[in-house]
């Protein structure tokens, strides 16, 4: 058993850990590094909580850590790369379940002696604990179920959806009160219960009203919500090690949403409240002629050219395309072309998704960038290769203020000499926005799925 | 139909309205074209190319007139030197003529054309639109003159143009001043610009400006606020005060430049003088004025047309026929626009001629229709420059953008800070001591997150979410301190809260080594 001290002593370990973990993160070399940080930090805490005093009955609690940690690990290493967004999504409403169950642990249990403002205090913690988690849990089950196709990505929209939020809002208020004043006489079950599902209808609305081109802003919102939760948690159990951790996290999410709207030139609240492109103007209808090419032409525009540009979007995940580009990358490379990748904040689902299927794929990191690295260069690049994207190569973001997307930032690749096209028809992207990038003079369409495509290229490349 | 080009006779013209080349593509359009023995000569066409083109040639000018239903000439119709009579009296009643006519200050050709019962077609009638360029005569004409204005002056001119540094010494660059920047203008400026010459330019129109810059002319400005766009693209007579201030200019521009080319023509007025005595005699010996507006009587006062005198110095050219001069490629150009109008006259190709009194560019060409003068056309919007509104924008509407947000941004930012400061103050009159070391620890856990997080490179977002992931399964802890507690219910359900937190730490953080073992160089 070890003393009090020695526990807090480790969690202030821990939390120091953490933090260590996640400025780790901030670079290449020293992530792996970092995520052993979290690794080490995390066996310490709960090393150091299980010899507490607090701990007396083993057997429920070795069981459960067994078989958790058992499922975990079998999903880590089966995950395929594609679905990571789903698996984090999934990993997020695990977060928000876990607080929950513990609010409502904390709230059944009686023995923890507080009497008058500390407990009136600690009655709200537990209150707002539920709520943060129950918010994240069912709407993380939601995006999971959107990101795995299970639900239509499609923004769901009721009629007065932000009167419908508000509403919930001041009844959940109203059921503060009242479980306040209940528990004073020892109850306060019902009204708990109430409010944790009005927490889930909440969450559910909240993520059904959001579109799936907005995925990157929801997941890392999520993200920062399961953070919330956890401090939460560690308020109502006057635990610090629970405090910084969820700070941390929540902070975290906050700014990856943060920089995922701005990547989107949107406001985190218009994205909250849902449903893209039904404000703002009629966007300007695209009529002109497509340039269609064919895979022999595609491989002739690439032998001739010298500085190749490749732009990932959500449709090379859907292909699982990301390994043939890599053979390409590579037959180009060794030709003595220069080929770079080009990355929109909010390309795929989540952030930084494209970056981890090249990253699995194998293409070498130092030849992706970021937008805004390489936007400045699309001049001097004689073939731009834009695969399953849409969206975040519109130029209309940029010369269109009706735009719904206007004002967005945006790969200016048609500034390239020219700019193959791979796409399965001429459907219009997420945002339903026409996209003349499609019929610029210097685009050539190449239909077909991604993964088809760049097989046949390849296959010419290397014959 | 037959087209007949007789010999041009006005003294001193080299011009011939079409060429061997010009003439095929006329007999592609269907028609037959008859070419008067040695019209061509002066400017290097021989009756043989003529005939290899496809032409047919008629030994007098009699004959050729009566044969024809179409005329093209260059000049408008005048006295046959040889004949004695007036080619109108040629023209076959009824018959069409394309020429320059100049309506405007031939009345008395007109109405013997009118008599003739002819249609007439005056290519410097042509409406200035987009559509028309490619037969406005006038344009390819002045284009010519503009060019030749420098040839002329160079070959009176003692020096270089170009600046150079030779064994022998140092020779300054020629400084050339082009007032006027239309057609004429600008491609004086592109042909002194191109033999090495300093260039500067003037106009009263502000929106040649940029044509005249991307020319790498330097513009002079005059600091005052009145437009000379006229209609059709033309400049406009300007006001006694702008003129007095554009006197002055060049004025001080005489005493400093070599070569003067004025091209300054306000349609239907006598030209205006822009160069006076004074002027002349303030410019450096042996420079030159070549005046291309010596025919409406000149910008400069000393000009004699078609002359070229040395005055006080300076050689001042007043040639009127300086296209004329450069015989084969104006017949060139003006062949192709007269065969641009045939192309319009006859959309069928069937060597017929339909004049459309409807479009906008034959109705405006036509200044004679079978007798009837039509001359001048109904006012149509024919500006080449979209015209732009010079008034002031009014005073309402910039204080309504000017108005300032009802909060500043500033004390937005402020208030925000107020209210967080209110709400935490309120919070610690209440909160006990307990809690405030908690909400302490929390208000800082929360900086340092903010500041380690926005480090991370956007490579490493997916990363760093499932990290994150793993590490909001600490939630753990309070689970497993809770699973002590007696009851069997708190116990299930801590149970499963110990399960699911840790499926999410064991995931998560080996989702990450999985992927970022995949993250290579």
């Amino acid at each position: 058993m070890m003393s009090q001290g020695l526990v807090i002593m480790s969690y202030v370990i821990a939390s120091i850990l953490f933090i260590l973990s996640l400025s780790g993160l901030s670079h290449q070399e020293t992530a792996r590094r970092g995520n052993y940080f979290g690794m080490l930090g995390m066996s310490i805490a709960i090393v150091a909580t299980l010899f507490s005093d607090a701990v007396d009955s083993y057997i429920v609690l070795i069981i459960a850590l067994g078989v958790g940690g058992f499922i975990g690990t079998k999903a880590a290493l089966k995950v395929e790369m594609t679905q990571m967004p789903e698996l984090v999504a999934l990993m997020h409403s695990l977060v928000g379940m876990a607080a929950v169950l513990v609010g409502y642990v904390s709230f059944m249990d009686s023995s923890n002696g507080l009497e008058d403002v500390e407990r009136t205090i600690h009655e709200v913690e537990i209150y707002i604990g539920i709520f943060i988690g129950a918010v994240t849990f069912s709407g993380s089950v939601i995006a999971f179920a959107k990101l795995c196709g299970k639900l239509d990505g499609k923004p769901i929209l009721l009629p007065g959806r932000h009167w419908l939020n508000l509403g919930l809002f001041v009844v959940t208020f109203w059921l503060g009160g009242v479980f306040l004043e209940a528990t004073e006489s020892g109850g306060g079950t019902i009204p708990l219960l109430l409010m944790t599902l009005i927490a889930l209808a909440f969450g559910v609305h909240m993520v059904m009203a959001i579109g799936g081109a907005d995925m990157p802003v929801v997941v890392s919102m999520l993200n920062s919500y399961s953070g919330w939760a956890a401090a939460a948690t560690g308020f109502m159990l006057g635990n610090d090690l629970l405090i910084v951790t969820g700070a941390l996290v929540g902070s975290s999410g906050a700014i990856l949403s943060y920089i995922m709207c701005k990547a989107m030139n949107r406001h985190f609240l218009s994205v909250i409240a849902g449903g893209f492109g039904t404000s703002g103007g009629e966007a300007a209808k695209v009529e002109g002629d497509v340039n269609s090419i064919e895979n022999d032409e595609t491989v002739r525009l690439l032998s001739e050219a010298k500085n190749i540009m490749i732009i990932p979007g959500y449709g090379m995940a859907v292909a699982q395309a990301q390994h043939t580009v890599n053979e390409i990358t590579k037959l180009l490379r060794e030709k003595g072309k220069t080929v770079r990748f080009g990355i929109h904040p909010v390309a795929g689902r989540m952030p930084g998704h494209m970056n981890v299927l090249l990253a699995e794929a194998k293409v070498p990191y130092d030849i992706v960038f970021e937008m805004d690295e390489i936007n400045e260069d699309f001049a001097n690049v004689d073939v731009s290769i834009v695969i399953g994207a849409n969206d975040i190569v519109n130029p209309s973001a940029l010369d269109d203020p009706d735009s719904p997307i206007a004002g967005m930032p945006v790969l200016e690749c048609w500034k390239s000499t020219t700019t193959i096209v791979l796409k399965r028809s001429m459907a219009t992207g997420y945002a339903g926005v026409g996209n003349p990038l499609f019929i610029h003079k210097n685009t050539r369409m190449l239909f077909g799925d991604a993964n088809d495509s760049m097989q046949g290229i390849l296959k010419t490349l290397n014959s | 139909m037959k087209i007949g080009i007789p010999k041009e006779i006005h003294t001193g013209e080299k011009r011939v309205a079409t060429t061997p080349e010009v003439a095929e593509q006329i007999i592609k359009l269907g028609f037959e074209v008859y070419i008067e023995s040695g019209a061509g000569l002066a400017a290097n066409f021989s009756d043989e190319a003529y005939k290899e083109a496809g032409c047919k040639i008629r030994k007098t000018a009699e004959t050729l007139w009566k044969n024809a239903d179409i005329v093209m000439k260059v000049c408008p119709p005048e006295i046959h030197p040889e004949l004695a009579i007036d080619e109108t009296q040629l023209l076959l009643t009824g018959g069409y003529l394309i020429s320059f006519i100049w309506p405007a200050q031939n009345d008395d050709l007109m109405q013997k054309l009118a008599a003739k019962d002819a249609t007439v077609f005056a290519m410097d009638s042509v409406p200035r639109i987009s559509r028309s360029q490619k037969l406005d005569a006038l344009s390819s004409m002045a284009n010519i003159a503009g060019y030749r204005a420098v040839v002329e002056a160079s070959q009176h001119f003692g020096r270089f143009f170009t600046g150079q540094i030779t064994a022998a010494g140092k020779v300054p660059p020629a400084k050339v001043l082009v007032i006027g920047a239309g057609v004429a203008g600008l491609a004086a400026i592109g042909a002194a610009k191109s033999m090495g010459a300093i260039v500067r330019a003037f106009d009263t129109r502000p929106e040649v400006k940029e044509q005249i810059e991307s020319m790498n002319a330097e513009f002079l400005m005059l600091e005052f606020k009145e437009d000379g766009s006229g209609e059709g693209g033309y400049a406009k007579t300007m006001s006694k005060e702008f003129i007095e201030a554009e006197m002055a200019l060049f004025a001080r521009q005489a005493m400093e430049v070599d070569i003067i080319i004025t091209t300054a023509l306000i349609p239907g007025r006598p030209a205006p003088e822009l160069i006076t005595k004074g002027m002349v005699e303030t410019m450096k010996s042996g420079s030159v004025i070549v005046d291309l507006a010596a025919e409406q009587g000149g910008n400069c006062a000393l000009t004699e047309k078609n002359k070229v005198v040395v005055k006080h110095g300076v050689t001042l050219i007043g040639y009127t026929d300086l296209p004329s001069r450069l015989a084969a490629q104006s017949s060139q150009l003006y062949a192709t626009n007269l065969r641009h109008l045939l192309t319009e006259l006859s959309p069928e190709k069937n060597g017929e001629i339909n004049v459309n009194m409807d479009d906008e560019v034959i109705r405006g060409t036509t200044v004679i229709k079978e007798g009837k003068i039509t001359w001048p056309p109904p006012t149509a919007k024919l500006s080449a420059t979209a015209k732009v509104s010079t008034e002031p924008p009014s005073i309402d509407r910039d204080v309504a953008k000017e108005k300032p947000p009802l909060i500043s941004e500033a004390s937005k930012q402020l208030l925000i800070f107020a209210a967080i400061g209110a709400g935490l103050f309120a919070l610690g009159s209440v909160a006990p001591v307990s809690f405030m070391t908690h909400f302490t620890v929390f208000v800082l856990a929360c900086f340092i997150g903010y500041q380690v997080i926005w480090s991370v490179s956007a490579s490493l977002h997916t990363p760093l979410m499932s990290v994150t992931n793993a590490i909001s399964g600490i939630i753990i802890i309070g689970a497993i301190v809770q699973i002590s507690s007696p009851g069997y219910f708190i116990t299930v359900l801590s149970g499963l809260a110990i399960l699911i937190a840790s499926i999410n730490i064991a995931g998560g953080f080996l989702v990450t080594r999985r992927m970022l073992e995949m993250f290579r160089r």
